[in-house]
C-alpha cells in the first residue's frame, strides 16, 4: 500500500516567538523554519511501516509556496520516496487543506494517511479529523502506537484518562502524538540522494479547491501579563488564602 | 562498529562563517567543476555566529561585486563614530583614532550575512550541510589530513547508542579547510599535532558578550557606532564596549574583556551588565526588550600569535588561526580575505603547500603587522597601553620592536595575597537579571541525553586545589552558568550544566589548569542566534 | 439570538467537569444553552447535566453504537441534532479535540479551537504558538460556529439549575469501520503531571531523593500531581519525566505550588499559564516571587510539615 504523510513548514520550535508591534502577526523575519515536529514523527512511523514490509511507497505532501520544498526535501532525505507540493501562495485553513488532501488521496489511493496531531504554529488540531470526515473513513487521533493487522490497524491513543485502544479499517487517517516514536537523524548522503527524488508541484487550482475559509484571524497580541501577587507571612496565612480562593 | 559510510569531495570546509563561506564561493567561481562542501555544527547557518559587527566591505566587493544591489538583511551604512571614556557616572569623549574611523563601513548582523552568503554559495552549487558536526580528523596512511569524521548522533549520556543512533560518515577530501572560528576544537588539536605554533607566541583571547535590543522609538540612531573604555573595568583589565545602532529601533550592544584578566573573582558577564547601567547607556536601553543574547571568544594575539596555517592536507583560515585586527576590533574582512586567498591558492595549485607563505605576504598579515604592538602594550595597564598604542598608530607599526604576546591561562592571580581593585560597581536594574535569564535569549538547546561535551581532564582538581587557589573561577567566567559548585553527599562538587553552553570557548581558554577540553556536541546543538 | 448546543463529556456514569466549563464559555457567548449527552444508559449523566446553571434543555440520546465516544459515530449524530443551533461547543479535551473537527468538516466550516475569551457571539480569542501569541478569530456571518473551549480558561459553572431532559432518538447507526477496544487508566492514584489540576513541585533545595518524599506526601494529601525543577532532576532527586519547564513539560494546572524553586525563566516558561502560582522559598530575592500570585519567604522544611498539619 501507499502511505501519504502530510508535513507543514513551521517556525522552528526553538525560536522565541514574538508578536510584531503592530499586531499584524508574528515576527518571522530571518527566523528558522523547520518541519513541524509532529509531522516528523508521522513520517518516521510511515518509514518504519515501509521498512517492515507493510507498505511499498511513502509520499510526503505539503501545501504552501515554493519555500516548503525545503521541508519536502527534508522528508525525502529522511526516506520518503516521493514528494508532492500543493502549490498555494495563501495559507490554507484546515477545511480547505483537508479538501485539497482529499483530492490528492483520490489520485494516489493510499491505504494510510498519517499526519501530526497539530501544527505548532496554529495549534488547531483539525486537519486530520476533517480529512477523515470528508473521506468518510476512520480517524485515530493522538496515536502513540499503531499495529497493522492486514486490512485494519489497532491504534493506541493518548487520551486524558489514560490510553484508549481502537481498531480501524484501512484506509484510515491517523494523527500522531509525541510518544509514537523518536524520528531518525538524516544521514548526509541521503540529503544528496533526496535532491534526485521526484517532487511534483500541483497548483491548488488544478485540484479544484478554493482557498477561502470562514475564519478571519486578526490582531495578534502577546500573552496577558500576570497580575502582581501578594506575599503572606506564614503557613497559616497561606492556607487561608488558598481556601479563600477555593483552591483547596 | 560497522565501517563508516564515505562521501568524497575535492574540498571540505569545516565551519560556515565568513572565512569558510568566502573560500567556498571563491573556489566555485574559479573552478565551477570542483566538488566543494561546507559542514556546520549549528542547526542553521548563522545560528552560532555572534559578532558586533562593523565590517569593511572591500572583500565583499571583490567576492560578490553586485552585493550592494541585493545586500544582506541587516546592513546599515555607518554615519558617525564616537569613542567614550567612562567613569562610574560620567563620561568623556575621546578623539576617534584612525582605526575606528568607520566611514564607508557597514553595521551588519554577521549571522544574517553568513546566511545570505550561504544562499549565494548554494546557488554556485556548494553543498552546505548545517546540523552536522566535524568531530574528528580523518588521517590518511601517511599521516596527512584527509578529511573529517562527522560526529555520531543519537548517543546517550552514558555513551551508549540510543534508538536513534546514527553513525557519522567520513568525508574524504584531498584538501580540508578548518574555518571553525576562534579556538576551533579541531584546529586546536591539529596545531598541537603538527606543532604549528612552535615558532609563534601563544594565542591570547578576549570574551565578547552581546545583546540585541529593541529599544523605545527614537533611542536608536541608525548608523551611529559607539565604543567605550574605562569603567566598569579597572586599568589592568583590557576591554570595553561596543554600541551599534541599527534600524527598526534595534541596538546591538556588547562588551569585550581580555581573558588575561588577573582577578580570580572577576565575572565578565557582570562587567557587561554594569556597563549597560551606566547613565549614558541606561538611557538608551530603558523600556526596551532583549531580542537575543550570547557570547563568543575573540582572538587578540594578531601577528605574533599567528601559527603556521598549512599542514599536509589542510589549511587553517580566519579566526581559527587568529586574523582579527584588535584596535579595529574587526575580523570579518580579514577572515574573508583569508578565505579568498586560500581558494585562489587551491584553484591555482590544487594543493595546500605554499599557502602559508602567500598569507604572510598578503594584505591580511600586513594589516596585522601594523597593529601588532597595540594589544600587548596594554599588559602594563590602561594608560601606558594607551600611550604606546597612540605611538604605534602614528608610526603605523614601523618601529622595529615587537612586543611578545602571553597566554591567558597563566594570568589569573591566586586568591592568597591578591587584593582586587575597587570596581565601583552599582546596583543594576536592567534585564537580564542573571546569566540564566541571559542564556534564555540565546535559545541554546542541547538534547540532554547526550555525552557531556565539556571534558574535565583531571576532575579532582576542582574540589581541591582550585577551590583553594582560585575559588573555582569557571563558575564566574562562563557567561552561561554552565559550571556550578554544588553541595552533595560527597561534599562540594563540580556540576556541569552542559545544556546551557553557548559554544563561546572561554572555559577551554581561561581555565588556569587547562583541564577543560571543549569538544563538539551532537550536530544541531547549541545556540540559535537570530540576527546576531 | 444564539442557540448553543454543548456536547457533554462523560465516562458513562459521571459528567466530566469540562462540561461545566463549556457552560461558562457558552454563558459568555450568550443565548440559549442546551446540552447533548450521547451514550448508552446515560440518564444519570443527563441528570447531572440538567443541574448545571443556565441550561435550558438536556437532550439525552441513548443508543448502543453511541456507548463509546467514537468520533465516527458521534459526529453524524450531533450534526443531525444541531441542525437548528447556531453554535456547537465542545471541551478542548482529547474527546472534544477528536470529535469537534469531524463535525465541523461535515458542516462545511472551519472550527475555532481553544476559545480562551469571548468577544462576541462570533468573535473569540485563542492562543497560538503554544500560548506565545493570542489572536482574535471571527467566524463569517451566518456560518455555524463550531468550537472547543479551552478548559484552563473557564471556571466551572455552578450546579443549581434544573433543566428539562428530553430523550432524543438516535438517527444513525454505527460506522462499522471504527471499533472501540478499551481504556487503560493511568497507573497509580496520583494524577498525571501533564493534566493534573493541582501540581506541587520541588527544587534543588529539597537536597536529596529521600527528602522528595515530603513533596509526594503533601501532593497525595491534596490530590495533586508532582513535578520538579531541572536542577532537582539533574541532581538526581527525581525522574526526568517530572521536569517542568522549557525542556520538560509545559503545564497549566489551576494550582501550582513550587517549593525551593528559584524560578529561573526556563522553569517559569513551563508554568506561565497556571491558574494560581504559589511559591515557598527561603530567598526573598528569588525570581519566582516576581510571578507568584502568593509568595511565602520561609524554609520549605518548616512549611511543608505545617501544611500537612493544617490540612489535616
Amino acid at each position: 500500500m501507499k502511505i501519504l504523510v502530510g508535513i507543514k513548514r513551521v517556525v522552528d520550535y526553538n525560536v522565541r516567538v514574538r508578536v510584531l508591534n503592530d499586531g499584524s502577526g508574528v515576527d518571522t523575519d530571518g527566523v528558522k523554519m523547520s518541519v513541524n515536529p509532529f509531522d516528523e514523527i508521522a513520517l518516521e512511523e510511515a518509514l518504519r511501516i515501509r521498512e517492515a514490509g507493510n507498505a511499498e511507497e511513502v509520499i510526503v505532501v505539503s501545501a504552501g509556496g515554493d519555500e516548503c520544498q525545503q521541508q519536502l526535501r527534508t522528508g525525502l532525505a529522511m526516506g520518503a520516496d516521493r514528494a508532492i507540493q500543493i502549490q498555494t501562495s495563501e495559507a490554507l485553513q484546515p477545511l480547505s487543506l483537508a479538501r485539497a488532501l482529499l483530492k490528492v488521496i483520490e489520485r494516489e489511493d493510499p491505504g494510510l494517511v498519517i499526519l501530526g496531531k497539530q501544527a505548532i504554529d496554529d495549534d488547531n488540531s483539525q486537519t486530520g479529523q476533517m480529512l477523515a470526515a470528508l473521506w468518510d473513513r476512520p480517524q485515530a487521533t493522538f496515536a502513540s502506537k499503531m499495529v497493522l493487522n492486514g486490512n485494519s490497524a489497532t491504534v493506541t491513543r493518548e487520551v486524558d484518562a489514560g490510553l484508549e485502544t481502537i481498531e480501524v479499517d484501512l484506509p484510515a487517517v491517523v494523527t500522531v502524538d509525541l510518544r509514537m516514536n523518536e524520528p531518525r537523524f538524516v544521514k548526509l548522503p541521503d540529503i544528496m540522494k533526496a535532491k534526485r527524488k521526484p517532487l511534483d508541484v500541483i497548483p491548488l487550482a488544478e485540484l479544484g479547491v478554493a482557498v477561502e475559509g470562514n475564519l478571519n484571524v486578526h490582531h495578534f497580541a502577546p500573552p496577558p501579563q500576570r497580575a502582581k501577587g501578594i506575599m503572606v507571612e506564614d503557613t497559616a496565612q497561606l492556607v487561608q488564602e488558598l481556601k479563600n480562593r477555593g483552591l483547596i | 562498529m560497522t565501517e563508516r559510510e564515505i562521501m568524497e569531495y575535492d574540498v571540505i570546509i569545516v565551519g560556515a562563517g565568513p572565512a569558510g563561506l568566502s573560500c567556498a564561493i571563491r573556489l566555485k567561481q574559479k573552478k565551477p567543476d570542483l566538488m566543494v562542501a561546507v559542514i556546520e555544527k549549528s542547526s542553521e547557518i548563522g545560528a552560532h555566529i555572534l559578532s558586533g559587527a562593523v565590517i569593511e566591505p572591500e572583500p565583499l566587493d571583490e567576492l560578490l561585486p553586485g552585493w550592494r544591489d541585493n545586500p544582506p538583511p541587516i546592513c546599515i551604512p555607518v554615519e558617525r563614530d564616537e569613542i567614550w571614556l567612562l567613569s562610574q557616572k560620567g563620561r568623556r569623549r575621546l578623539p576617534t583614532p584612525p582605526q575606528q574611523k568607520n566611514h564607508g563601513n557597514y553595521i551588519v548582523s554577521l549571522g544574517a550575512m553568513c546566511s545570505w552568503m550561504a544562499n549565494q554559495a548554494e546557488a554556485l552549487e556548494v553543498d552546505i550541510f548545517p546540523g552536522y558536526a566535524a568531530a574528528d580528523i580523518r588521517f590518511t596512511e601517511d599521516g596527512s589530513v584527509g578529511g573529517v569524521i562527522i560526529g555520531d548522533m543519537g548517543v546517550g549520556r552514558d555513551g551508549q547508542p540510543r534508538d536513534t543512533y546514527m553513525q557519522g560518515i567520513e568525508i574524504h577530501a584531498p584538501v580540508t579547510i578548518l574555518s571553525e572560528g576562534v579556538r576551533g576544537h579541531l584546529s586546536k588539536r591539529l596545531i598541537k599535532k603538527f606543532e604549528l605554533d612552535k615558532d609563534s607566541d601563544p594565542q591570547t583571547y578576549g570574551i565578547g558578550m552581546k545583546e540585541l535590543w529593541r529599544v523605545q522609538p527614537g533611542k536608536s540612531k541608525p548608523g551611529l557606532v559607539q565604543h567605550t573604555a574605562g569603567w566598569p573595568l579597572d586599568s589592568h583589565t583590557y576591554g570595553g564596549s561596543f554600541i551599534y545602532h541599527l534600524d527598526k529601533d534595534r541596538i546591538a550592544i556588547g562588551f569585550v574583556c581580555g581573558l588575561d584578566y588577573q582577578d580570580p573573582e572577576f565575572m565578565p558577564f557582570e562587567a557587561f551588565q554594569q556597563m549597560k547601567n551606566h547613565p549614558m547607556v541606561h538611557e538608551m536601553l530603558e523600556g526596551g526588550e532583549i531580542l537575543s543574547s550570547g557570547a563568543r571568544a575573540i582572538a587578540e594575539g594578531g601577528y605574533q600569535s599567528l601559527p603556521r596555517t598549512e599542514m599536509p592536507g589542510a589549511l587553517i583560515i580566519g579566526d581559527s588561526a587568529g586574523t582579527l585586527n584588535v584596535p579595529k576590533i574587526k575580523g570579518t574582512h580579514q577572515a574573508m580575505r583569508c578565505g579568498i586567498l586560500a581558494a585562489d591558492h587551491i584553484a591555482e595549485t590544487s594543493a595546500v603547500a605554499g599557502f602559508d607563505r602567500k598569507l604572510r605576504d598578503s594584505e591580511v598579515v600586513r594589516e596585522l603587522y601594523k597593529v601588532r604592538n597595540i594589544r600587548p602594550a596594554f599588559y602594563k595597564g590602561f594608560w601606558r597601553g594607551f600611550i604606546r598604542a597612540a605611538i604605534e598608530t602614528v608610526t603605523a607599526g614601523k618601529l622595529p620592536s615587537t612586543l611578545s604576546v602571553h597566554a591567558d591561562d597563566g594570568a589569573l592571580r591566586k586568591l592568597e595575597g591578591y587584593t582586587p581593585p575597587d570596581r565601583k560597581w552599582v546596583d543594576r536594574d536592567l534585564p537580564p537579571r542573571d546569566r540564566l535569564a541571559s542564556v534564555y535569549f540565546a535559545a541554546t538547546a542541547h538534547d540532554e541525553d547526550q555525552p557531556v561535551h565539556l571534558q574535565i581532564l583531571e576532575p579532582d582538581i576542582c574540589s581541591t586545589r582550585c577551590v583553594e587557589e582560585y575559588n573555582n573561577p569557571c563558575t564566574r567566567f562562563c557567561p552561561a552558568q554552565v559550571y556550578e559548585m554544588v553541595d552533595s553527599a560527597e561534599g562540594r562538587q563540580l556540576q556541569i550544566n552542559s545544556a546551557n553552553c553557548v559554544h563561546c570557548k572561554t572555559c577551554d581558554i581561561k581555565d588556569p589548569y587547562q583541564i577543560i577540553n571543549w569538544v563538539t556536541p551532537e550536530g544541531g546543538s547549541g545556540p540559535n542566534y537570530q540576527n546576531m | 439570538m444564539s442557540n448553543i448546543l454543548i456536547i457533554a463529556e462523560h465516562d458513562g456514569e459521571t459528567l466530566n467537569a469540562s462540561t461545566a466549563k463549556c457552560v461558562s464559555c457558552a454563558q459568555a457567548i450568550g443565548g440559549e444553552i442546551d446540552i447533548a449527552v450521547l451514550g448508552d444508559g446515560i440518564d444519570a449523566v443527563a441528570s447531572q447535566a440538567a443541574a448545571l446553571d443556565s441550561v435550558r434543555k438536556v437532550i439525552a440520546v441513548n443508543a448502543g453504537h453511541l456507548a463509546a465516544p467514537l468520533a465516527a459515530n458521534w459526529a453524524a449524530e450531533i450534526l443531525n441534532l444541531a441542525a437548528d443551533y447556531s453554535h456547537i461547543l465542545g471541551p478542548s479535551t482529547t474527546l472534544g479535540r477528536d470529535l469537534m473537527p469531524r463535525i465541523a468538516a461535515l458542516a462545511g466550516v472551519n472550527q475555532v479551537s481553544d476559545i480562551m475569551e469571548v468577544n462576541g457571539p462570533t468573535s473569540f480569542k485563542r492562543p497560538i504558538y503554544a500560548g506565545n501569541a493570542i489572536v482574535d478569530v471571527e467566524t463569517a456571518d451566518g456560518a455555524k460556529v463550531i468550537a472547543t473551549a479551552r478548559i484552563a480558561s473557564w471556571k466551572a459553572a455552578g450546579a443549581s439549575g434544573s433543566a428539562e431532559i428530553v430523550q432524543g432518538a438516535a438517527s444513525g447507526s454505527a460506522a462499522g469501520h471504527t471499533r472501540y477496544i478499551g481504556l487503560e487508566s493511568e497507573g497509580g492514584e496520583r494524577p498525571d503531571l501533564q493534566s493534573a489540576s493541582k501540581v506541587i513541585s520541588g527544587g534543588r533545595a529539597l537536597g536529596s531523593e529521600e527528602n522528595f518524599a515530603l513533596i509526594y506526601s503533601l501532593a497525595d494529601k491534596i490530590g495533586a500531581g508532582v513535578g520538579a525543577s531541572r536542577a532537582a532532576v539533574d541532581a538526581g532527586y527525581c525522574a526526568n519525566d517530572m521536569q517542568v519547564g522549557q525542556t520538560g513539560k509545559i503545564i497549566s494546572p489551576d494550582l501550582y505550588i513550587a517549593f525551593g524553586i528559584s524560578g529561573a525563566i526556563q522553569h517559569v516558561t513551563g508554568i506561565k499559564d497556571a491558574g494560581t502560582i504559589v511559591a515557598v522559598n527561603k530567598d526573598s530575592e528569588a525570581p519566582i516571587f516576581e510571578i507568584a500570585d502568593i509568595g511565602l519567604t520561609a524554609d520549605l522544611f518548616s512549611v511543608i510539615p505545617e501544611l500537612e498539619n493544617l490540612l489535616g
